[in-house]
């Protein structure tokens, strides 16, 4: 017998305000809602609802709220209310417990930990609205060395580099795991941003090759969707070797996602399982990383610049060390509170470190090997705001991954329940009545909106700091002050406390 | 000119233009107390049948055949849109058997006929439908 579990959250309808115009039916697609033709009543049964809001955010007359239940077992400080319903859920159903988006447990977060310098007096601040301020840059190895060809002139040696008009990309996320929606909402958004989507591992869906000098391709473990034409369409090829959510693990699309359409673009059978491996099959060392970096770089005429993504892990300042010298040219770190579409909760809640730390700790391993200019360094796993990518580039970081903030504009809310297929905000689905629920001419706004206002308060604290340009912000860690941190977290982050000089 | 569009793409099916129609032409300008607990006429109406849907409403035909078989007088074309005048209306109801889109209706009370005038004759002053809509499937535009 299963044990009932009390739901998390109540639907709370305000019964004086609800004019019963089923909209909030019509919108939930876990049938939270209904209507009583016999009382002419909205009921609402909790047990369904995942807190999406999406009712909440379409009801006509804000008749509806959602709140956290207060129902609770007996109060203890080591078994708490989730804990207890995980194990009743486990021994109900004997499986794993999946979970989406990225670790919500309450772990520090560094970057409300930093703060960030500004001038007065003896060091003038730059007001961006009057001042050149500039936030592009360039991905890619700056290792040029110097050559003349027979008259004397400078051969172009440098490798090949990204253009980024700002220095926020938008992270994998594969078609499948999102919706063609999303994606077209993501495709379009960088290419008026003058920056870069990532198809995740999922392929590059047919409509979207038009936009492929704003993408980056990626090369998983399962190598979905990849031929020649995949990575002759892309600006650069991202190699994952990890992930933040699930470092470590492969990944598993269930079958029922993979619709024709999934199905063509990722070049597997419709409605199979479409399983990632843990490792690639053929990477067991920096030496057969280097191989396939060079194999996709001879397979694009070394024209575009190789990615290699790892999840932030214990040891990895001593793997990015390795990247740098496989041929990678740019290095992806993604923290343990990036997101994903599903992955074992236990793996998602415990596995990995902050991003924070592991890109202080590669930064400064790769100046101490000085091999920093061999890669830029991109970084991803919850990156929630422009101060938070200040604080990263001032860290080290070239340039930031965000993916979760970039489904919030698209709509998402959190709810966290991706695996179930049902997203009412039309991202994380393949049904086509939830798809279209996200018009990409709205959602390519929002994300062109969100972008453009973080780039206008990077300009503003950079401009305090009287730093003029990304580039010159970069690896700029006096430009950071620690607050509420132990001196070891200092030292493995490299900065002073507040109130101490430079 | 400028009419209402709806792209059946887009469209939810979810019904709020009804009531963001019947509220802007309800002459109260608090929701609650304009639609709780009463049966809405709307301009405007969804059409569903399993995963289509699409809001209707009057295209305003510069042509139109409503107009044109107006017995009273009180349909007319004025170079932007098809307007009523319920105050000629004598409620004969043949524009709503002509109209081929059914367009429009009787008004609650069943005496005279109601049509979209595009939000000109409420307090809105800009289509409603268009406004609130979730999915941007219903526009507002010019268009050949």
């Amino acid at each position: 017998m299963n044990i009932y579990i009390q739901p998390e959250y109540e639907v709370v309808r305000d019964r004086d305000r609800c004019i019963a115009c089923r909209v909030c039916e019509r919108q939930c697609a876990n049938l939270v809602h209904s209507y009583d033709a016999e009382t002419g009543k909205m009921q609402a049964d909790s047990t369904q609802c995942v807190n999406c809001h999406r009712c909440v955010c379409v009801c006509p007359t804000h008749a509806l709220k959602i709140v956290k239940s207060d129902d609770t077992y007996k109060i203890n400080g080591n078994w708490d209310n989730q804990t207890i319903n995980e194990v009743y859920r486990q021994a109900n159903s004997g499986g794993v417990l999946l979970s989406s988006m990225g670790n919500p447990k309450d772990y520090p977060v560094f970057w409300d930990k930093m703060l960030i310098n500004a001038s007065q007096v003896t060091n003038p601040p730059i007001d961006p609205l009057r001042e050149p301020m500039e936030t592009q840059l360039w991905l890619g190895k700056r290792t040029a060395k110097i050559e003349r060809d027979e008259k004397g002139r400078l051969k172009n040696t440098l490798a090949p580099q990204l253009k980024l008009k700002v220095p926020i990309m938008f992270s994998a996320m594969s078609y499948g795991s999102i919706s063609y929606n999303a994606h077209e909402s993501l495709a379009r958004a960088a290419e008026e941003l003058g920056t870069y989507y990532n198809t995740g591992e999922g392929g590059l869906h047919k409509d979207f090759y038009k936009y492929g000098k704003n993408t980056i391709v990626q090369v998983a473990s399962g190598r979905f969707g990849v031929y020649k034409d995949y990575l002759d369409a892309a600006a650069a090829i991202e190699i994952k070797m990890g992930q933040g959510a699930k470092p470590g693990i492969g990944g598993h699309l269930p079958g029922a996602k993979i619709s024709a359409d999934v199905s063509e673009t990722r070049m597997i059978p419709q409605g199979v399982d479409a399983i990632s491996p843990a490792p690639h099959h053929d990477i067991y060392s920096i030496e057969d990383l280097r191989q396939l970096v060079y194999s996709l770089k001879e397979a694009t005429d070394y024209k575009k610049p190789v990615i290699v993504k790892i999840a932030a892990v214990h040891n990895c300042a001593a793997i990015a060390s390795g990247i740098a010298r496989s041929g990678a040219d740019i290095i992806a770190i993604d923290g343990y509170r990036g997101g994903t579409g599903a992955a074992p909760t236990r793996i998602r809640d415990n596995v990995g470190i902050p991003i924070e730390l592991a890109l202080a700790q590669v930064d400064q391993r790769l100046r101490e090997e000085g091999i920093r200019d061999e890669v830029s360094i991109v970084v991803g796993g919850s990156v929630r705001s422009s101060a938070d990518v200040v604080k990263a580039i001032a860290l080290g970081a070239d340039a930031c991954y965000i993916g979760t903030a970039a489904l919030l504009a698209l709509g998402c809310h959190l709810c966290r329940t991706c695996q179930t297929g049902k997203c009412n905000w039309g991202i994380a689905t393949q049904r086509p009545d939830l798809v279209k629920r996200l018009n990409p001419d709205i959602g390519y706004k929002r994300l062109v909106n969100l972008v453009t206002a973080w780039n206008h308060e990077i300009q503003e604290m950079m401009g305090g700091m009287g730093i003029n340009s990304v580039e010159a912000l970069r690896g700029n860690r006096l430009m950071l002050r620690g607050i509420g941190l132990t001196d070891t977290e200092l030292s493995v982050l490299g900065i002073k406390y507040a109130g101490e000089s430079m | 000119m400028k009419r209402i569009y709806v792209n059946e793409k887009w469209c939810l099916g979810c019904h709020l233009c009804e009531y963001e129609c019947a509220f802007a032409n309800s002459g109260v300008t608090d929701m609650v107390k304009a639609l709780k607990g009463k049966k809405i006429h709307p301009n405007i109406r969804v059409e569903d049948r399993g995963d289509v849907h699409f809001a209707v409403n009057c295209r305003h035909c510069t042509d139109a055949i409503c107009v044109r078989s107006c017995i009273a007088g009180a349909l007319s074309f004025d170079g932007e849109m098809v307007r009523i005048d319920q105050n000629k209306c004598v409620g004969c109801l043949t524009c709503v058997l002509v109209c081929p889109y059914g367009a429009i209706l009787p008004d609650d009370e069943g005496h005279v006929a109601q049509k979209c005038m595009l939000c000109t004759n409420n307090f809105t002053q800009e289509p409603n439908c268009v406004r609130h809509c979730l999915n941007n499937a219903i526009v507002y535009e010019e268009r050949d």
